[in-house]
């Protein structure tokens, strides 16, 4: 039977190549993608540890976790299109000026 | 129970492993597939730790709705490979710099968790069925969500308007009604 242990061990594994999809990649579809990964590590630990104490409040909170990910992907990828329309580029470094 | 654990570590290793690819991957449409295989086996973890509710939730909601988002704006924007605009070089010793830091927390944090265990000793999940049933039963994660959580869900409704009007107004060409 696996333990607390295992679970947060994979949920850190997770969260570490979030991160590293966030620093490396040069493209904002992945860097949105990352985050998800990331979201999901979190997931991960919250359901865990509510299993560990036995209450359900950590699925409650994957529940508002996966709503603010559902509004934050409408969001960034609105942002990634206009984003796109303006410069026609996909690679975050293109954006480095506040205004043009 | 060994299969259990022989199961855990099996969609562990599937769930690391496509998302490692998803992070590897420089077509944005393959990532976003990879994706959906990571979420799949995070579904089964879920299972594993007497959650049905949250592996349905992120079937359904994850890779259903969201990463059908995804797919939609990746097939939108035709964005087929990783174009590096020319001039907007990137020094390689910051992508490096990264890349290392990235690993060091990895490695922080799995160091962490298993000096907790060291500490603590192995903690076995509560097999009590009683607490099990109430893990799994859909009808006690409605009862509090609905009573004690309810102000936060009407919250998370507003957010949702807000965030669809958002999406909206971004996305909407500038002039267009």
């Amino acid at each position: 039977m696996p333990t607390l242990t295992h679970y947060l061990a994979l949920s850190a594994v997770l969260f570490a190549i979030g991160i590293a999809g966030v620093f490396l990649r040069r493209n904002l579809i992945t860097v949105l993608l990352s985050i998800e990964v990331m979201l999901n590590a979190a997931n991960l630990s919250l359901v865990a540890f509510g299993r560990f104490l036995g209450t359900v409040e950590g699925q409650i909170l994957l529940f508002f976790v996966v709503t603010v990910a559902a509004a934050e992907a409408a969001v960034g990828l609105a942002l990634v299109i206009t984003l796109v329309r303006h410069r026609g580029s996909l690679d975050p470094d293109a954006y480095a000026t506040l205004k043009w | 129970m060994a299969s259990e654990l022989l199961l855990f570590y099996l969609f562990a290793a599937v769930a690391v492993v496509a998302s490692a690819l998803v992070v590897g991957q420089r077509n944005p449409m393959h990532s976003v597939l990879l994706l959906i295989v990571s979420f799949a086996a995070l579904a089964a973890v879920y299972l594993l730790l007497d959650a049905p509710f949250a592996a349905v939730i992120q079937i359904i909601i994850y890779a259903g709705a969201i990463m059908v988002l995804f797919l939609f704006v990746v097939m939108l924007l035709n964005a087929g490979r990783e174009a590096v605009q020319a001039g907007t070089k990137v020094a390689a010793g910051a992508r490096a710099a990264g890349g290392v830091l990235a690993a060091v927390l990895g490695v922080e944090l799995v160091w962490a968790v298993a000096e907790a265990r060291r500490v603590t000793g192995a903690v076995p999940l509560d097999v009590d069925p009683a607490v099990v049933e109430r893990l799994t039963s859909v009808r006690a994660i409605g009862q509090k969500l609905f009573t004690e959580y309810a102000f936060a869900f009407e919250v998370t409704s507003i957010l949702i308007l807000v965030s669809m009007v958002g999406a909206v107004v971004l996305a909407k060409r500038r002039g267009e009604p």
